[in-house]
């Protein structure tokens, strides 16, 4: 790969490893709605998962839109955040995943978010897993790759 | 807040908000050596001052657009314009104005004053480096100093300061920087000492000019300099240059005089005093505890230390940035360099070109035409070293104009001043309108299209105006009639295009004429006068000795390219597998065997796509249409009306296809190169300095260039 291109992907490797936090797009009936969530990704950058009471609103537009997108950033609320920060748009779906990953994954999010295991343990809750195909990767203020998942 | 401090209340504990430069002052003069009365404008002030104007992250963004390590010295050059003239549009904040503004006025009421950089890392301890930051000299009054202040300020970020960003320690996010505001010492002779020759430890070196150091420091002046014995202070030798002129104090601060007979028979100083220097420096030596480059002046019969700072030896170990700092020139440099390039080494490289057209290859046997091969290469190695060394510092002149207009206007655009320096007669574009004739032709004959399109004959004088222009464009092609029909389509294409285009809006170039000498006092206008045509020619000269070496390179490639037909003449050999580098050993030996080419990179697990890529603005407007990637010369020929001309970097023999196009977009970086020139002349959209232009970008991708941000975004039909 070019190097440009591997750059792009060490960047977002960094950045999605790097959040805890990220805000997740549902839509309900074409109408767009956001929400904060606290998210582990897999190694290959493929699946975002996310924990939820099955009560919530997302809940309720992913259980009937499947489609998604996620922004994953790391501004910090200062002037410096416009030549320092990046950000990267997910686009993908949710899915439900095969036991073993799942299982996985789970292990993964209790580990980067410790301080839910209540959460996580609530008989109401769900971990829910979004399969992601692109992802559009911005830096420098306005440098925009597009990283395609190939399945 | 109190923003200025005297020289007599700064304490070692004062480095980090003073530099370098100012606690050294404050330490002779508290050794009660004679230094110029002085005040410093502490890095306090600077941080107030971008932090409350919003400059800090204006700054900041600028210098993020892409990685240091991908950026030109030319681009280093534009990003360090487009701050200053960041800071010559941001005022400095009215409290704070006002209290700098009151005690300059009462320190330097009416003397004329220096207004020094003291950057926090330079000259601190072991690394001293002269020149990067900007010190401006005869300034006069409350308003003009605080002026200046800025500008000092703003060469915090100066090109210089940027490539040596990493040895002078320059943090991009929280470097500042002190300013040194003294009283000016008009000496009738001034120089420098080096307290010990590096060469020779028992040594000291002292140079000297007459009037003002200014011209010793950057060159312009050759100096009278002697080698003293550091114990007994005796003159071990002196070497006397040709003494011619001198600089003076002036409006425009200082310039370049002649000697009168009686100066140039004599030594700037004599021997009583180049003892007192030397006494001097010693002293200063023994106060900071190392050799030191002293700067000093003489006024009647008194001595006075401007400043002192570490000598350090190797600090231009690294020769590409030595050669970069020695870009800087000054007005009265640049008017010496002219007379060079203009008279002689530019009619030398066109004859060269001329002479070596001539020669024909076909008639030369295979040894001969492998020493042909290799004799051309070495012509074109010292032409390139020329270009270097003569050619682009000179291409300085229109970075110096670009300045001079700039503290003069005041524009909102940096780079306003180029659409000054276009005079359309520059080679590339007498070649294009060569271009823009035939498709002239094709427009107001239908049938010629038409006739094209067939193969038929075309009408005598199309066909001879086709033929002029194949051989400006690629001198060396041997089959002239394919390259005709080369040359037809690409008119046929260029007959599309709406002819007589304009950049939207740009000011007519009498406009910013009469702007830039109407914002100067009448007096500077003659100077004015003279540096503008000064910089149009430095600016032709841009692209123009780009196409006269292209015509040497040209000849080389003529000269391998029948190399390469000899070569593929022979049963045993791949002539295409032969690097340029190999083919004349090949003609010499036909056992040859060229060196395995390196192993292809691993395979990509994602695919990685731009979307919008950054660069530079460099001309403005914006447009959509398929993008024409140029990876060889031949793909020239296959752009279409309205394409993007995507390219590593324009080179002179690229330029006729621009007309064509509707925007360009350039790996190489910069606003003053050619492709950003050509692109400026014909008012079309121009983005360079996108790193991996032609990597990332395939022909097809719908492309839109947008020329006031300086980005492309990129739409791939997947």
């Amino acid at each position: 790969m070019l190097d440009s291109r591997q750059d792009a992907w060490r960047q977002l490797r960094a950045l999605l490893q790097g959040q805890a936090l990220a805000v997740l797009a549902t839509s309900h009936e074409g109408h767009p709605y956001c929400s904060l969530i606290a998210f582990v990704v897999s190694d290959d950058l493929r699946t975002i998962l996310f924990g939820t009471s099955r009560n919530t609103r997302k809940f309720a537009n992913i259980t009937s839109d499947p489609r998604v997108s996620v922004l994953i950033d790391s501004r910090g609320n200062t002037d410096a955040d416009f030549h320092q920060a990046c950000a990267a748009t997910a686009v993908g779906r949710e899915v439900k995943l095969p036991e073993a990953e799942y299982r996985a994954l789970r292990g993964k999010y209790l580990e980067r978010h410790p301080h839910l295991r209540d959460f996580v343990a609530s008989p109401t809750f769900e971990l829910v897993a979004l399969r992601i195909e692109t992802y559009y990767l911005v830096s420098r203020f306005q440098h925009v790759m597009e990283l395609h998942l190939e399945t | 807040m109190n923003w200025l401090i005297s020289l007599e209340q700064i304490a070692d504990v004062h480095l980090p908000d003073v530099g370098g430069k100012g606690l050294a002052l404050a330490r002779m003069a508290a050794a009660g050596m004679n230094v110029p009365p002085a005040l410093v404008l502490r890095a306090g002030a600077y941080r107030e001052y971008v932090s409350v104007t919003g400059l800090r992250e204006r700054i900041l963004l600028e210098l993020n657009r892409k990685s240091f390590e991908d950026m030109r010295w030319e681009e280093m050059w534009d990003a360090a314009l487009r701050i200053r003239s960041m800071f010559l549009s941001t005022p400095i904040p009215d409290g704070m104005y006002e209290e700098i503004s009151r005690g300059v006025a009462q320190a330097f009421p009416s003397v004329p004053t220096a207004v020094r950089s003291s950057a926090l890392a330079e000259d601190a301890g072991g690394t001293s480096f002269a020149g990067l930051h900007e010190s401006y000299v005869n300034v006069r009054g409350a308003d003009s100093i605080l002026e200046h202040i800025r500008l000092v300020w703003a060469s915090l970020w100066s090109d210089g300061a940027l490539l040596y960003r990493k040895e002078l320690g320059l943090d991009v996010a929280d470097s500042a920087m002190a300013v040194v505001i003294q009283e000016i010492v008009s000496g009738r002779a001034s120089g420098v000492c080096f307290s010990r020759d590096p060469e020779d430890a028992g040594r000291a070196i002292v140079e000297a000019v007459h009037g003002l150091n200014q011209g010793l420091v950057d060159g312009t002046v050759e100096p009278d300099r002697w080698f003293l014995d550091r114990a007994s202070r005796r003159v071990l030798s002196h070497h006397q240059p040709k003494r011619e002129s001198a600089m003076r104090p002036s409006e425009r601060g200082v310039e370049l005089v002649p000697l009168s007979a009686g100066e140039a028979a004599s030594p700037p100083v004599d021997e009583r005093e180049l003892a007192l220097v030397l006494d001097q420096a010693l002293r200063a030596e023994a106060l900071f505890g190392g050799p030191q480059d002293v700067e000093w002046t003489v006024r009647g019969n008194a001595l006075h230390l401007l400043q002192s700072r570490p000598i350090t030896t190797g600090e231009s170990a690294d020769e590409s940035k030595a050669w970069h700092l020695s870009l800087r020139r000054s007005f009265d440099n640049l008017k010496v360099l002219r007379q060079r390039v203009e008279g002689e080494l530019i009619p030398a490289l066109i004859e060269e070109g001329r002479t070596l057209a001539q020669i024909d290859l076909t008639g030369l046997d295979d040894a001969s035409l492998a020493r042909e091969i290799q004799r051309r290469e070495s012509l074109a190695r010292h032409w390139t070293d020329t270009y270097w060394e003569h050619f682009i510092p000179y291409a300085h002149g229109a970075r110096l104009f670009g300045q001079v207009y700039n503290d003069a206007v005041r524009p909102e655009d940096p780079f306003e001043f180029i659409a000054l320096l276009q005079t359309g007669d520059m080679e590339s574009v007498k070649r294009n309108a060569l271009l823009e004739q035939i498709a002239d032709s094709i427009r107001q004959d239908p049938a010629i299209a038409k006739m094209i399109e067939q193969g038929a004959e075309l009408p005598r004088p199309v066909q001879r105006m086709m033929s002029e222009l194949a051989q400006l464009v690629s001198p060396t092609e041997t089959h002239a009639g394919a390259d005709t029909t080369r040359i037809a389509r690409l008119a046929l294409q260029a007959s599309r295009v709406q002819p007589d285009r304009q950049g939207p809006g740009t000011p007519s170039r009498e406009t910013l004429e009469n702007r830039f000498l109407g914002s100067l006092p009448e007096d500077q206008r003659p100077w004015a006068l003279e540096l503008l045509d000064l910089a149009r020619s430095s600016y032709r000269l841009r692209d123009d000795d780009n196409v006269y070496l292209g015509r040497v390179e040209a000849q080389v490639a003529a000269a391998i390219a029948e190399g390469r037909r000899r070569l593929a003449g022979r049963a045993t050999r791949s002539a295409d597998a032969l690097s340029d580098a190999d083919v004349a050993s090949a003609l010499l030996d036909p056992g040859f065997v060229p060196q395995a080419a390196s192993a292809s990179a691993p395979a990509p697990r994602v695919a990685v796509k731009p979307r919008q890529l950054t660069g530079q603005p460099a001309g403005p407007g914006v447009s959509t249409g398929p993008a024409r990637v140029i990876r060889a010369h031949e793909d020239l020929f296959t752009v279409e009306a309205g394409d993007v001309l995507v390219c590593d970097a324009i080179d002179p023999n690229m330029t006729f296809v621009v007309p064509v196009c509707c925007a360009v977009v350039e790996r190489r970086g910069g606003m003053l190169i050619h492709g950003a020139i050509i692109a400026r002349e014909y008012g079309l959209p121009c983005v360079t300095g996108v790193p991996d232009a032609t990597e990332l970008i395939q022909t097809g991708d719908i492309l839109t260039v947008d020329g006031f941000l300086g980005i492309v975004v990129v739409r791939r039909a997947d």
